[in-house]
């Protein structure tokens, strides 16, 4: 090796440690950048990431409490939980629902019915993880299932609690049904302020009692902290508080009580609302046909959903809370409450009824019911005989705004506060409604002609069966109004505590007390011999107050006479019936409509007599009462 | 006899090095079987890894560097061969083509390149010793772009990387000119931005996903989230061994392999990691001054290519796993599960032990 060789190998080298020594100190400089992020993990941000950490690991899971159990006021069971096995199908973590589905009926029956219910269910529920495809399976589809449960992922048995109505359809109108957790309902979950309560639920009481008092009935959802692997799997429970069983309800509705006022209906549409007159508290509460609430509860698939809703029955409006008929003839006693009171009346005024009643200055004749008219009718024979002049004339000597401010005391024209939702106020017409309701100048103001016929409840009244009850429930009470309520009282299932729910009336109505009896002995006299109720009214053990009607369906001509054979059957008249009982010291207080049931007093005043029997007597009808269905026409 | 037959044995064993890696070996086993939630198989299949790993080390701590010369040109034909045929008949494994069957097993060729590069390069280099050209750059840019395209086409993002680095550290350690190292990075910078208004917008969606993870925390954002709540929740002293809950609860995917660094660091903290870096330290350490002292220029570009691929090997993956690197397929040296990388990486070591050996015997 020469000098020069040796020299230049000199410099490459040490050119080269040069830069090995670059190299070195990127090493160095790199390894710095991972140890400050080290120290910006591990020590700066910890906290951060231990908590990340914990959350990973750890899921709280809701314990769903046990529904309350809806009683009626003997203590009968109307609705219960059950536990049962469902089949579930987490739609987001199949990829092929069709096939899975297709594959799952191989192992396990599933019907037509339930895959459209699923698909149902699939379109409306689109954020719920878990979907049933099939419930309540038997313990050998359970067996089964879990045998081929591996070729089956997002596919799982679960156990869920569902609501069981034992009676199916009684009551149904009264109890309402659970159904689905749906997007409007999270929304006034979340509007409620309940949206952590309901993190473990996916059913809601959708109507009536259930839903009205949904939140008494829910309980506290409990929770479980469970560590979870990264699948989500829990692996063990690391602590838990238990749930809170939601309150019970005690009704005031006699089951026995409600499940002979809805037999005595036979084969006709109506309503039938039974009231307490001294608590406000509803005994009875009939819509004719009902439904059974149990096929909501797992979803109903839309077949059945179909054949209910184009029934022409229309089983599932509920005519106690939101049918609106006219009152006819059932508003007279009011009518003649407001005569007295107000002085436009008194007990001996009499009117000779030609049959019909005339305005002065016009042809034009308001007919009354019979033809040739009742002689002379005082205030008594106006109710026991149910005479229309008497009545034309009394609501055309009292202002309109004068008789809606006294009939409203009634609750006529205004929801009675129920507590069930969904309630229709019905109509008690005033100049203020005629002037908002209609559009044209001449239309808007009020004519003495409109007022006739307000008088016999035709016209523009419209009440529902509740408020018919209500009504007369306030006036049995001698004008002290409790609001109507379904249910009694509230029981902790904790303490077993129990909270009334309505101890205070709502108002009283200043009545003279002998106008009052005035008006309750002509109403015990209607199913007296001569009353246009005598038949129904036979041989009752205790006093019988009550008031036939009739309400049109279809409007009448001038010069033509109503003939109920002619008639179809949807077009026949309704039949209304208000009673209460016992007369002196009243228990129980009804207001009935029977839909194309023609007259009151043949149809609906037989229910209510059986009603009373059993409530009053603890008499049981010999045979199931089904009202003729054409009766003999001259009562009323 | 005996303590002659020890020494012929032992005699190209360094030491340092060998203390070093059973150090991090010994780390590996612990942190594996953690990792593997504690099955006993996993160790036993991994300690056979080490054990053929070791064998191939003691047999390239045999081979003279004057031998390793001579298969260079060799061993790097034969590999860009081999990657051919693995592009041609190759198996597709989730979605890559890297795998070549030969007989019973089968093999990555392009590990073989991460070897085999910076041993061709070395020995170009060396050849062209005292005569180096601008030229002799072009022609070795041009011996280390045909093995990593077509490891990149596999695609293979982290070997490719892998075997770019060590490559061009040859490249650097050879003498590249600052003036082009300078013209290089100024003419990266300035072609980025045209570069990036070319790509599609999903294309530009997934760099973007891949610096920063937290838009995709389901999809491929989902192992570097994790895994950095493993790294922080491990804290300063850790959660103790067999005590990460990141770990146990599965929520860190391929623990055994490629993030290993996340279950380590969850259970020995801060401290842990300190130790870590200090070992790879070491290790890199030790590699550099065989490097320097190495006889011929040959030797010291191999030994300073292959230590600083150590480096990269240990900078991509913690950096990976502690989110402030993109996820790309490299192992913790030593650390991960697998018997390929493990091979690798001691015939490395062997080569490093062998280059040590022969320092003396060259030089007069």
């Amino acid at each position: 090796m020469s000098f020069a060789e040796f020299r230049d190998h000199e410099r490459d080298l040490r050119r080269f440690h040069a830069r090995l020594a670059v190299a070195g100190g990127i090493v160095f400089v790199a390894f710095g950048i991972l140890l400050a992020r080290f120290v910006w993990l591990q020590l700066l941000h910890h906290e951060y990431y231990q908590t990340k950490a914990e959350d990973n690991r750890i899921s709280v899971v809701p314990i769903q409490p046990n529904r309350g159990l809806i009683l009626d006021r003997n203590g009968v069971v109307l609705a219960r939980n059950f536990s049962a096995y469902t089949l579930e199908i987490n739609p987001s973590k199949v990829a092929d629902l069709d096939a899975t589905i297709a594959a799952l009926s191989e192992v396990v029956e599933i019907e037509a019915r339930e895959r459209n219910r699923f698909r149902k269910l699939r379109t409306e529920l689109r954020g719920a993880d878990s979907l049933p495809i099939k419930t309540r399976l038997t313990d050998e589809e359970v067996a089964r299932f879990a045998a081929n449960a591996y070729r089956f992922p997002g596919v799982e048995i679960k156990a869920r609690l569902f609501r069981h109505y034992p009676f199916a359809e009684l009551a149904s109108h009264a109890l309402g049904y659970m159904g689905r957790i749906n997007d409007r309902d999270v929304e006034q979950i979340v509007e409620d302020g309940q949206k952590a309560n309901y993190k473990g639920t996916d059913h809601i009481g959708k109507l009536g009692i259930e839903q009205n008092y949904e939140y008494e009935l829910h309980g506290i959802t409990g929770s479980a902290q469970v560590e979870i692997d990264a699948n989500g799997k829990g692996i063990r429970t690391l602590s838990s508080v238990a749930p809170i069983a939601g309150n019970n309800l005690v009704l005031n509705i006699d089951a026995k009580l409600q499940e002979i006022a809805e037999q005595a209906f036979g084969n006709f549409r109506g309503a039938l609302v039974a009231i307490e007159p001294a608590t406000g508290g509803v005994l009875a509460f009939v819509s004719k046909p009902g439904f059974d609430p149990n096929v909501f509860v797992d979803g109903i698939d839309p077949q059945s959903w179909a054949e209910l809703n184009n029934s022409p029955d229309r089983p599932l409006n509920n005519r106690a809370l939101t049918g609106t008929y006219p009152p006819g003839s059932t508003f007279k006693p009011f009518m003649a409450i407001m005569g007295l009171e107000l002085g436009k009346r008194s007990p001996e005024f009499s009117i000779a009824d030609p049959g019909y009643f005339q305005l002065p200055g016009h042809s034009h004749r308001y007919r009354d019911w019979k033809v040739g008219g009742h002689g002379m009718v005082n205030l008594h024979k106006s109710i026991v005989v149910s005479c229309d002049t008497y009545y034309y004339g009394l609501a055309v000597d009292t202002d309109i705004d004068v008789l809606h401010n006294f009939l409203s005391q009634f609750g006529f024209g205004q929801p009675t506060g129920i507590d069930v939702q969904g309630e229709k106020s019905g109509l008690l017409p005033s100049r203020e409604w005629k002037r908002k309701r209609f559009k044209r100048p001449e239309d808007q103001k009020w004519y003495t002609g409109d007022s006739v016929s307000v008088g016999i409840g035709q016209g523009y009244n419209l009440a529902t069966p509740l408020q018919l009850a209500y009504a007369t429930a306030i006036l049995a009470n001698n004008g002290v109004a409790f609001r109507p309520h379904i249910v009694k009282h509230i029981v902790d299932t904790q303490t077993g505590k129990q909270r009334a729910v309505e101890p205070q009336p709502v108002r009283q109505i200043p009545l003279h007390p002998k106008w009052v009896a005035l008006v309750k002995s002509a109403m015990e006299d209607v199913t007296k011999p001569g009353g246009t109720a005598s038949r129904a009214g036979a041989g009752a053990a205790y006093g019988f107050a009550g008031k036939t009607g009739t309400a049109q369906v279809i409007a009448i001509k001038q010069n033509e006479k109503y003939d109920e054979k002619r008639v179809a059957e949807r077009f026949r008249d309704h039949a209304l019936f208000i009673a209460f009982a016992p007369a002196d010291a009243p228990k129980i207080a009804v207001g009935i409509l029977v839909e194309n049931g023609g007259h009151g007093s043949t149809v609906a005043a037989p229910i209510a007599r059986t009603a009373f029997d059993y409530y009053l007597l603890g008499k049981l009808p010999d045979t199931p009462a089904v009202a003729p269905a054409a009766a003999a026409a001259g009562d009323e | 006899m005996f303590a002659r037959l020890l020494q012929r044995f032992t005699g190209n064993i360094d030491s340092a090095l060998m203390f070093i890696a059973t150090m991090l070996l010994a780390l590996g086993l612990f942190t594996l079987y953690s990792a593997a939630n504690e099955e006993i198989s996993r160790l036993v299949a991994q300690g056979i890894n080490i054990a053929v790993a070791l064998t191939c080390m003691w047999i390239a701590a045999q081979i003279p560097p004057q031998t390793l010369m001579r298969f260079a040109l060799p061993i790097y034909l034969a590999g860009v061969a081999l990657l051919v045929a693995v592009d041609l008949f190759g198996e597709i494994v989730n979605g890559s083509q890297r795998w070549l069957h030969i007989g019973v097993t089968r093999f990555q060729p392009s590990e073989i390149m991460k070897i085999a590069m910076p041993l061709m390069l070395a020995w170009y280099f060396d050849r062209r010793e005292g005569s180096v050209r601008v030229r002799d750059f072009i022609i070795a840019t041009a011996l280390l772009a045909i093995p990593a395209g077509l490891i990149m086409k596999q695609p293979d993002l982290g070997t490719s990387m892998l075997v770019l680095a060590a490559g061009f550290y040859v490249i650097f350690l050879a003498g590249l000119p600052w003036k082009i190292i300078l013209g290089m990075l100024v003419a990266i910078g300035a072609a980025t931005p045209v570069f990036w208004s070319m790509l599609h917008d999903y294309q530009q969606q997934r760099i973007l996903t891949l610096i920063d993870p937290t838009t995709d925390p389901l999809g491929a954002g989902y192992h570097i989230i994790q895994s950095t709540i493993a790294v922080g929740s491990g804290g300063v002293q850790g959660k103790g061994w067999l005590e990460g809950t990141q770990t146990h609860l599965e929520f860190i995917p391929e623990r055994t392999t490629d993030f290993i660094f996340a279950v380590y660091s969850e259970e020995f903290g801060l401290i842990g990691n300190g130790i870590l870096l200090l070992l790879y330290l070491a290790l890199i350490g030790r590699g550099l001054m065989v490097s320097a002292g190495a006889a011929n220029f040959f030797g010291r570009l191999l030994a300073g290519a292959i230590s600083l691929s150590f480096f990269t090997y240990v900078f991509v993956n913690m950096g990976m796993v502690s989110g402030i690197l993109p996820v790309v397929g490299v192992p913790l040296p030593l650390i991960s599960y697998g018997g390929t990388a493990l091979v690798t990486l001691f015939v490395g070591i062997g080569i490093l032990m062998s280059i040590n050996k022969h320092r003396k015997l060259v030089q007069t």
